[in-house]
């Protein structure tokens, strides 16, 4: 059986879904045996997706106004200089 | 800095894309805006992420978007936009920090791995779905709050590969990092954003293990 480390080496991948089977298989057989590696690895799962359902910041509005008079001008410089 | 809890859009590259891009190469200064109006709000984020100033984030994302611009004819098209445009926007990033900590050698990936953070502290169950316990104000500030307290480099993979949905190579190739790197940066950014949130999604009152 695999030790509790080498599983937490190993969980993120085994989240992802990108380990070998053969490994899957170790992985699955040790957080069935292993309460402690079963509440991690559902708990490190459920932190994920809090975090995937979150929208990427909106940008406050005076930054936004900022940054597009700014490439204005900027695109506005290298047209003249064309 | 407040975080939404809306439902992300779909992480792909939207199919009219590559058809911004190649109008914005050709000059055409609507497609360029389309682009920044895409990606202003990710890249204003991962700048602040870095700098964890205010003032260095709009520098970061204005520095950004000219480099982007000046250089449009440089980008590929054998990554996405999004990629491409993190790399610059790192990259000046990491020159702010360098220029306000006079440190010719900082980088994003400067800390030392102890194995230290690889620590669980607490092992206990959460509920099914730990986040109706709070309201979405108060979600939006727990999360953002546990994401703020991570060091930059685990917080910008952790932003770019689970919040953003990069892939593992993508993250590396943005962050001008090796696979191996990322995902041992990943693996520690999840565990310790874990730790953090188990104060607040811990069951209550229950052993942990009663109900297995």
């Amino acid at each position: 059986m695999l030790t509790c480390k080498e599983f937490l080496s190993e969980l993120s991948d085994y989240l992802d879904e990108k380990t070998s089977l053969e490994l899957r298989e170790k992985l699955q057989r040790h957080i069935t045996e292993c309460p402690n590696c079963w509440v991690i690895c559902d708990t490190t799962k459920k932190t994920i997706q809090v975090y995937k359902g979150m929208q990427s910041c909106t940008i406050p509005d005076d930054v936004h106004a900022r940054l597009m008079a700014a490439v204005e001008r900027k695109m506005a410089a290298t047209k003249k200089t064309e | 800095m407040a975080i939404e809890t809306i439902p992300a859009p779909p992480v792909e590259a939207p199919s009219d894309e590559l058809d911004l891009v190649a109008r914005a190469k050709a000059g055409d200064s609507a497609a360029f805006s389309a682009l920044i109006n895409r990606y202003e709000g990710k890249i204003f984020r991962l700048a602040m992420n870095i700098t964890q100033n205010r003032e260095d984030a709009e520098d970061v994302l204005q520095e950004a978007f000219f480099k982007a611009f000046e250089h449009i004819d440089q980008f590929q098209g054998n990554s996405k936009f999004y990629t491409w445009i993190v790399r610059i926007a790192v990259n000046q990033a990491l020159m702010k920090l360098r220029k306000r900590k006079s440190d010719r050698t900082v980088s994003l990936d400067e800390q030392i791995d102890t194995g230290e953070d690889m620590v669980v502290r607490e092992v206990a169950a959460w509920d099914p779905d730990p986040e109706e316990r709070f309201s979405r104000e108060e979600m939006s500030q727990i999360l953002s709050d546990a994401i703020d307290d991570l060091t930059p480099i685990y917080r910008t993979v952790f932003t770019l590969r689970d919040v953003d949905g990069l892939s593992t190579e993508e993250t590396a190739e943005a962050l001008d990092l090796t696979v191996p790197a990322v995902k041992s940066r990943l693996l520690r950014a999840r565990l310790q954003l874990r730790d953090k949130l188990n104060r607040f999604f811990k069951r209550k009152g229950d052993d942990a293990f009663a109900y297995m």
